[in-house]
């Protein structure tokens, strides 16, 4: 899952710090594998570097310095050009589709747009695998439909994601 | 892909039940020789958009052309010979008579339409050979397994040379293996005479079988061919 491209969609709500940013991500995405600080700050260093984000304010209470960051333009675009195109289908896809619809939803997009571009991605490669089957060999047909049923499998999801977005965008949003 | 040169196509269908908007500005057009999926959810419209299409159902407002001509414009009668003659359809369930053989099922939509028996049949079963159950054509519909009935209702759906074939969940009641094959015998088939497909299903690996697919949700269907 790229981190940047989430980290930059939870900023598109408005700046925070580093350490918010940490908590975001955990919340929404991390149950499993919270974020590391440095994992935090290397990354805000490379989309900084890159001008997806700014500095919108160093604060001094006592400590360290802290930096509050705010995507740029050019952050905004980044997000919409990852989320508008669809993953490779490749089985155990669930954890970045999963971000994916979370953060089309946070931010306003349109969720139900990328579930039918992905669905259409997995059906162009399970066309392909179809018509590999159809020319090919007893060995061919079984290697085919193991990928067959793992596509299909994402796509029930897909399926079931899309039907379900109304109560989880209102989940999202609380 | 554009309307340009299109066997069927619906523009702008608007239809409802009571107050259930079914199909709310749907748009779909589908070539000679093509198969084209259509996917959605349960109560989605995706039936009412193959009803539309297929001439059983009117629309509240919107047109259907096929071959130039519009058939909401076309008597009762008229359409109902296109249904005869033009169109093929099959369905998940319940399509066989049970009384009659399975070769007298397939030869029906042919003697219907006045050829006699000896041609109707032999023309039967050549389709029942391309699909593979020219063995039970003697036998009735509860002698066969699903899996033979569904192909023997396919042969059925393609005797009288359709121009378009219209496919409702055509595997939902079959198992996996029965269902692939039923779908390669089918659609080769359908390349072969260039009949085109309209196939209504719920599964991604049957939809796998087809060109291109259109999503129906909402009553609106949106065509996933340039989606990218």
């Amino acid at each position: 899952m790229s981190i940047g491209h989430t980290l930059l969609g939870l900023l598109e709500s408005g700046p925070r710090h580093g350490y918010d940013l940490k908590r975001a991500f955990d919340d929404k995405f991390g149950h499993d594998r919270p974020l590391h600080y440095g994992q935090v700050y290397s990354t805000m260093s490379r989309l900084l570097k890159n001008g997806l984000v700014e500095v919108d304010g160093v604060e001094h209470a006592g400590g360290p310095e802290r930096k509050r960051y705010a995507i740029t333009d050019a952050g905004i675009t980044d997000v919409e050009h990852w989320l508008a195109q669809p993953e490779k289908p490749e089985p155990y896809l669930q954890s970045v589709l999963y971000t994916k619809v979370v953060l089309a939803l946070l931010t306003g997009r349109d969720a139900a747009d990328l579930l039918d571009v992905q669905r259409a991605e997995h059906l162009r490669l399970m066309r392909e695998l179809t018509q590999r089957k159809r020319g090919g060999d007893l060995s061919d047909q079984l290697i085919c439909d193991h990928a067959l049923f793992h596509l299909e499998a994402d796509l029930r999801w897909l399926e079931l994601t899309a039907a379900r977005l109304s109560p989880l965008a209102k989940a999202v949003r609380s | 892909m554009t309307p340009a040169g299109s066997l069927l196509m619906a523009d702008d269908l608007h239809k409802s039940y009571g107050h259930t908007p079914a199909l709310d500005g749907a748009e779909f057009s589908i070539h000679p020789g093509e198969v084209v999926a259509v996917m959605g959810p349960s109560g989605s419209g995706k039936s009412t958009l193959l009803h539309c299409l297929a001439g059983i159902v009117r629309p509240d407002s919107g047109s259907v052309h096929y071959g130039g001509r519009e058939l909401s414009a076309m008597s009762d009668s008229e359409r109902s010979g296109l249904r005869r003659g033009e169109f093929g359809f099959v369905f998940q369930f319940g399509q066989l008579v049970p009384e009659l053989t399975c070769v007298e099922n397939v030869a029906l939509p042919l003697r219907l339409s006045g050829v006699k028996r000896k041609e109707a049949e032999a023309r039967s079963l050549f389709w029942m050979e391309r699909l593979e159950v020219a063995a039970v054509a003697a036998k009735r519909p509860g002698e066969v397994s699903g899996g033979q009935g569904q192909r023997v209702a396919v042969a059925r759906s393609l005797v009288t040379g359709p121009r378009v074939l219209f496919a409702d969940e055509p595997t939902g009641a079959l198992d996996s293996l029965n269902g692939e094959r039923v779908m390669e015998l089918l659609t080769e088939a359908a390349r072969e005479t260039r009949t085109a497909v309209v196939l209504v299903t719920h599964e991604a690996r049957v939809a796998a079988y087809s060109d291109r697919e259109v999503v129906v949700r909402d009553g609106k269907a949106r065509d996933m061919a340039g989606a990218r």
